[in-house]
């Protein structure tokens, strides 16, 4: 019996602490990102948009706490565990690559957290691997993809060369492309994710006689393909989504991309309210265009704030219900969330043009309207 | 066909000349000192930053080239004066230990000044875009460049080594420290000296390297592990085995990454097979050498 005034003791510290959590009233959020190495800017853009979205809601209640996951599913496996168990956070977003979102978004979720996603969509996470407390607010990871076929045919090509980095967004890209494309694949290649040195595969497009290459390599990897190959010589016409053309990858490669179009949900010429205020807070606040990373970031923050309008998190029913009902302006304009969290929304054609000294992207046409993902039929909630 | 495993060849060669000149000053340092110096890969991203510095702020890339194999060499001597002569008679794994330390401070300390993007080179335009070699085939000429630089490194240092006082004192310093230092030579300024030299090859190679793909925090580690493999296959200490087992590991690398997803597709209907057991080749290179030969290919006999 000499264990029970410790366990005693236990108990009221613990009770002691779920009190205090309560008393405290407020939301915290997990936001773990990639903010270093190659895949940097991605996170960094993701990060400052959400953060702009809280600063700009006036809310003190809101508490971020803003972690690196170095790219590394190890690294963030830990520093998930660590914002759930040590920190409490009620709702977990940020993850930027579909391994790292692979590794930690299950598990979140199983513990009862929220996880809205800014970026990475995984199919698996969309069709019988979807769950109730999981959003994706930005795509599901194919969607740009199949749009970026879509236009392949308006452009007339009938022979892509595709490559993609060996994870599940890359195999979920090339896996839209094809659904879409309507073309012969001269070739497909899977590369290491995080690879900078892409001579191989420059020297395997020169040889394959492939009159489009379709490629997704999103943030660094992308910045050292398109010097790469526009160093090469080689002058196949490129198509792709929105991630290998972004702003953060034009401002590094230049002129090499000048006229390529790509797909996208965002672009920072949308004409609506939103969006305006936000590329001119974005620009102002940072002192740098937005991404479509940072649109993504803001979007999931706006999402968040306007459910806590409607219900606390530890109401997560009415909270969940609030997060479906998608009562936000969106800076992408129209804006809902299919049955299985994922967004129904059009997908628009850019093209990179030089606007004075800047390169950046312009809409020229749309290439889905109501766009889905082909997993949805497979979940069930 | 032919143009395409031209052109991969090519890619070898260049990769494996680059490896080369990271691996050069790895193997010295292994053969002259007795010295595993798990830092060198972090003189490999100061001299890729330093070009980064020194390129955007005077416009030259070629102030940013020397400025590299500088910083590189000036890193080379400080650690080599402050922490790494402490080491010499210590036994592997306390070098290991300290070394493994500097990479952690030199990627810390890079992170601070530098911050966590990647900075990105421009090839001057002199040396910018393919050209056509005879019969054809268009290729970038900065890497045929840096072919030409890592041969001519290679030739400078084998003459370094095999025809001037200083590269006698070298090879007498791999083969008997005790001896060269009883005879009279400064061994601990001979020490520096090399050590600094294989520190502004490998800043070199970052630069060169840093100007085709990007200069990150980090970009030494992966490197590292390679070039370690490189001096295990050549034989430690030995510069020529150095070229030769670069070489080797640039074109196994390289066409096995081509090459065998294609043979497996055929075979088994996998190109997957292939990839993974691409990334395998190189360690297995080292390892059928080291079977064959235990010393490596121009290892000495011990």
């Amino acid at each position: 019996m000499r264990l029970t005034p410790l366990a005693a003791l236990i108990a009221a510290t613990f009770t002691a602490q779920a009190a205090l959590a309560e008393s405290h009233g407020g939301t915290k959020v997990g936001l773990l990102s990639t903010l270093s190495g190659g895949g940097a800017g991605l996170g960094v853009d993701v990060r400052d948009g959400f953060l702009l979205a809280i600063e700009q809601s006036g809310r003190s209640d809101i508490e971020v706490i803003v972690v690196d996951d170095q790219r590394k599913p190890d690294v963030a496996v830990r520093a998930a565990e660590k914002l759930i168990q040590s920190d409490k956070v009620d709702v977990l977003t940020g993850i930027i690559f579909s391994n790292l979102a692979m590794a930690v978004v299950p598990s979140t979720v199983a513990q009862g957290k929220f996880y809205l996603s800014p970026n990475a969509g995984p199919s698996a996470l969309a069709g019988a691997g979807c769950n109730k407390n999981y959003f994706n607010v930005a795509w599901q990871n194919d969607t740009l993809h199949e749009a970026a076929g879509a236009q392949a045919n308006n452009e007339g090509f009938k022979n892509s060369f595709i490559l993609a980095p060996n994870y599940p967004a890359g195999i979920d890209a090339l896996t839209g492309y094809k659904r879409m494309f309507k073309g012969e694949i001269a070739e497909e290649l899977t590369t290491k994710l995080g690879q900078t040195d892409y001579a191989s595969e420059i020297a395997q497009i020169r040889a394959s006689g492939a009159d489009s290459v379709f490629f997704f390599l999103p943030g660094g990897m992308g910045i050292s393909f398109l010097k790469q190959y526009a160093d090469s010589g080689v002058d196949v016409p490129l198509i792709g989504a929105a991630f290998s053309f972004d702003q953060g990858i034009l401002g590094a490669v230049g002129e090499a991309a000048l006229g390529v179009k790509n797909t996208a949900q965002w672009s920072k010429d949308l004409d609506n309210a939103a969006n305006v205020a936000f590329v001119a807070s974005f620009a102002e606040k940072y002192g740098r265009l937005p991404s479509l990373y940072a649109s993504q970031g803001f979007d999931t923050a706006l999402l968040l704030i306007s459910a806590l309008d409607k219900a606390p998190v530890s109401d997560a029913d009415a909270f969940r219900t609030a997060l479906e009902a998608a009562d936000f302006a969106s800076t992408r304009g129209e804006f809902k969330f299919n049955t299985n969290h994922h967004p129904i929304q059009t997908i628009y054609v850019r093209e990179v043009i030089k606007e004075g000294d800047i390169y950046t992207n312009k809409i020229i046409g749309t290439a889905m309207t109501d766009a889905t993902d082909v997993y949805a039929a497979d979940c069930k909630m | 066909m032919t143009f395409l495993l031209i052109e991969q060849v090519l890619n070898g060669l260049q990769l494996g000349v680059m490896l080369f000149l990271i691996s050069a000053g790895l193997t010295l340092v292994f053969g002259v000192m007795g010295l595993i110096n798990l830092a060198h890969g972090s003189l490999y991203m100061v001299g890729a930053f330093a070009a980064a510095a020194v390129a955007a702020y005077t416009g030259s890339y070629l102030m940013g080239i020397i400025a590299s194999m500088i910083a590189a060499a000036v890193a080379g001597v400080l650690i080599e004066t402050l922490v790494i002569r402490r080491l010499y008679g210590r036994d592997h794994l306390d070098q290991v230990l300290a070394t493994f330390a500097l990479i952690l401070i030199f990627s810390e300390g890079t992170r601070m000044v530098f911050g966590s993007f990647p900075l990105y080179l421009s090839i001057p335009a002199l040396i910018a875009g393919p050209v056509t070699l005879p019969g054809g085939l268009q290729y970038p000429l900065f890497r045929l460049v840096l072919i030409a630089v890592g041969v001519a490194v290679a030739v400078g240092l084998y003459l370094l080594i095999t025809r001037t006082r200083l590269g006698i004192q070298i090879q007498a310093g791999e083969a008997d420290r005790e001896m060269i230092d009883a005879l009279g030579v400064d061994i601990s300024k001979l020490y520096t000296f090399v050590f600094a030299l294989g520190a502004g090859l490998a800043g070199l190679a970052g630069a060169l390297v840093g100007t085709i793909q990007s200069v990150q925090v980090g970009m030494g580690e992966p490197v590292l592990i390679t070039a370690f493999v490189v001096i295990v296959i050549g034989g430690i200490g030995s510069i020529r085995g150095a070229f030769v087992g670069a070489l080797l590991v640039g074109l196994t690398d390289t066409l096995g990454a081509f090459l065998l997803p294609k043979a497996t597709e055929v075979l088994f209907a996998s190109a997957d097979i292939g990839s993974v057991l691409s990334s395998m080749l190189i360690y297995i290179l080292m390892a059928v050498v080291l079977v064959l030969r235990p010393t490596g290919l121009f290892g000495g006999t011990t």
